[in-house]
């Protein structure tokens, strides 16, 4: 069964420019141990997808449809207070900047063993073992000399460590990872990728893992949800998803990978830019820059599921022969 | 082809002089030093006339440093600039202020380095007007045929840089950069903030400008898959060094170092998937007290003694290739 499915969920901001559907109509699910990719550009509200499941939404965005069911409850339906207890305990979240994450004046051990305490009936002398294992666990060395060093005696890389063994101290059932390893090195990215997936596969989290960049995606997630303009426009697993894209946009974006294109020759390039989500006309939000769009696009797509295992919102998905190109 | 920019043994060190106090407590007799941070460590870098040089690297490897020397932001602490042959800072002051129009630089973010309360009319008119460039008609004819050609909208001209998205930004910040008619562009990070759909847009920009103006590139980026489509060499550095530098079919099909060997196997490609990553040990070590001997060796696996105690030199390996191991002296 899915640990996390995520059903109808909408969370729009009322601004004083209008209403932005930041999430609009998104469904997904993720089961025990496995990696879901959420890709999407600057602006999809893949980010906002992620807050809505931790109730991290502030006004004036709110959540104004849908389900986010963990291990079955609604989460939609529990109080602040109980949704404080879940946080950092059933359910956590990696973000992008770990200096955002870690208090900067207080020492790794003390932030640690804080948030063993808040969740757990253990001693103090416990909680600073499990501080120690789960340092251990994300492949830091020497964890007892670093547990006494403060944040900024830490390179991006430990504090982003620091970061995933704070989200794994209470075994959470989910972790949704924002872009994690976009501010590192490609050899400090891949060092992480690989004790996360270890990590996944071992404890049996389900993560969820956001990001724009579909390289990340290829060797890390089993499943992927691309996002545009507040829509999933395209699921399914990871695999079959790059070989075989159904919709234009999800083609295009892997088009446009430099390491897709021919050495030196002009890059397949998807025309204009992203929509305001303010002022989004009705019908499909990626007909300006579609290849295929037509006046059916007019109207919203409703999503299909074209193959086993795979959605789709599109009214005229990529063909056979297209893919060859 | 001829050598237009060269970057001759160029050493860059960063300090901060001492504070009174620290200079009261090293009279007393504590042993405070000056804090230097190594950036550049006797890097030699010939750029040829339109080539297109890719410089790719991990942050801290002192790439934005050597680019910034390069466009002559920053002048090194060792070291000497040619510009076609002749040294910089022999010329005649307005010979060198020709020097340096001629080379100009686009920076990551196109939001921080353009004027928020100037219209992009005179983000781009400004230069060539106090330089006197010949703008062959008027300014605004001059401006419009810039933004024409970065592929902005002229009738634009009129809005602030607010008032663009990241995308139309990064090629107001390219229109700047080439109204003064350069010859080679240092792009340190020009597409690193924007969206892959956005990056392929200007990334042909800069392809098109190329055979346009026949411009020469120093193209600083620590994307691999970036590097590799747009450069005709590229050099690898690491913590200050130049470690490895090729032609970059045969860079990327026969990388020498160590460190790039690591690199390439580590970046994320769509076509590698789910795998077992094996990543390299440890990191990029503080340029303040870099290792003695190669700078790579505490990650390397292939690390001798020697490694430890002196530094490698470049050698030739094959034409063009060149790289700064031990290993290559082993057979």
């Amino acid at each position: 069964m899915a640990v996390l499915a995520v059903e109808n969920l909408k969370t729009h901001f009322f601004t004083k420019a209008g209403v932005v559907k930041a999430v609009d109509d998104v469904s997904f699910s993720v089961d025990a141990g496995r990696v879901l990719g959420l890709v999407g550009e600057s602006g999809s509200g893949k980010t906002v997808t992620g807050f809505s499941i931790m109730g991290l939404v502030d006004p004036p965005g709110r959540i104004v449809a849908g389900r986010i069911l963990l291990e079955g409850h609604n989460l939609l339906d529990r109080t602040d207070d109980a949704m404080r207890g879940l946080r950092g305990d059933r359910i956590a979240m990696i973000f992008q900047d770990p200096m955002m994450t870690l208090n900067p004046v207080l020492r790794i051990d003390t932030q640690m063993i804080e948030t063993v305490l808040a969740h757990q009936a253990v001693s103090k002398e416990q909680a600073h073992e499990l501080s120690r294992n789960a340092l251990g666990r994300v492949g830091i060395p020497s964890p007892d000399e670093r547990l006494k060093a403060y944040p900024h005696q830490l390179s991006g890389g430990m504090r982003q460590r620091v970061a995933i063994a704070i989200a794994l101290l209470n075994n959470p059932r989910v972790i949704i990872a924002d872009e994690p390893t976009t501010a590192l090195d490609v050899t400090i990215q891949a060092q992480i990728i690989y004790e996360v997936q270890k990590l996944a596969r071992e404890t049996g989290t389900a993560m969820i893992w956001i990001t724009h960049d579909l390289s990340v995606i290829a060797g890390l997630a089993d499943d992927v949800c691309v996002m545009y303009a507040g829509r999933i426009v395209e699921s399914g697993p990871t695999a079959d998803l790059l070989d075989h894209p159904m919709h234009p946009y999800t083609a295009g974006l892997i088009a446009s990978i430099p390491s897709r294109n021919q050495r030196g020759k002009p890059l397949h390039q998807i025309p204009g830019m992203t929509p305001s989500l303010l002022r989004l006309k009705p019908g499909c939000a990626f007909r300006d820059r579609c290849p295929h769009a037509d006046a059916l696009c007019s109207t919203a797509p409703e999503i299909t599921r074209p193959a086993p295992a795979r959605t789709l919102r599109c009214f005229h998905p990529m063909t056979a022969l297209e893919e060859i190109r | 082809m001829s050598a237009l920019l060269e970057l001759k043994h160029i050493t860059k060190n960063f300090s901060r002089p001492l504070d009174l106090a620290a200079k009261i407590a090293r009279l007393a007799g504590s042993k405070v030093h000056e804090v230097v941070v190594h950036a550049l460590d006797d890097v030699c870098l010939t750029i040829n006339e339109g080539e297109v040089v890719g410089l790719a690297g991990e942050s801290g490897c002192g790439k934005s440093t050597l680019g910034r020397i390069a466009a002559g932001i920053l002048t090194p602490t060792m070291g000497e600039r040619a510009w076609r042959g002749a040294d910089i800072t022999a010329l005649e002051p307005a010979q060198r202020r020709d020097v340096a129009l001629k080379i100009q630089m686009v920076f990551q973010d196109a939001f921080a380095s353009l004027n928020p309360r100037m219209r992009v009319s005179e983000i781009i008119g400004e230069a060539p007007r106090v330089h006197g460039i010949d703008t062959a008609d008027d300014i605004d004819y001059y401006v419009d045929q810039l933004m024409r050609k970065v592929g902005l909208d002229p009738s634009f001209r009129r809005r602030f840089p607010h008032q663009f998205s990241g995308g139309q930004r990064a090629r107001i910040g390219i229109a700047r950069a080439l109204a003064v008619k350069p010859e080679l562009l240092v792009c340190d990070e020009a597409v690193a903030a924007l969206d892959v759909s956005i990056q392929a847009q200007v990334l042909n920009l800069f392809m098109q400008l190329r055979a346009d103006f026949n411009l020469t590139y120093l193209f600083i980026s620590h994307d691999l898959g970036v590097v590799e489509h747009l450069a005709d060499r590229v050099v690898i550095m690491y913590l200050g060094r130049i470690v490895e530098t090729a032609p970059t079919l045969e860079l990327f099909q026969h990388p020498n170092h160590p460190y790039t060997q690591a690199l390439l196997a580590e970046v994320p490609k769509l076509d590698k998937r789910a795998h077992d990553f094996a990543p390299i040990k440890g990191e990029i070590p503080s340029p303040i007290d870099p290792p003695l001997g190669c700078h790579f060796h505490p990650r390397c696996p292939y690390a001798m003694e020697r490694c430890r105690t002196e530094r490698p030199q470049f050698r030739q390996i094959s034409p063009g290739h060149w790289s700064a191991c031990y290993l290559n002296d082993v057979h």
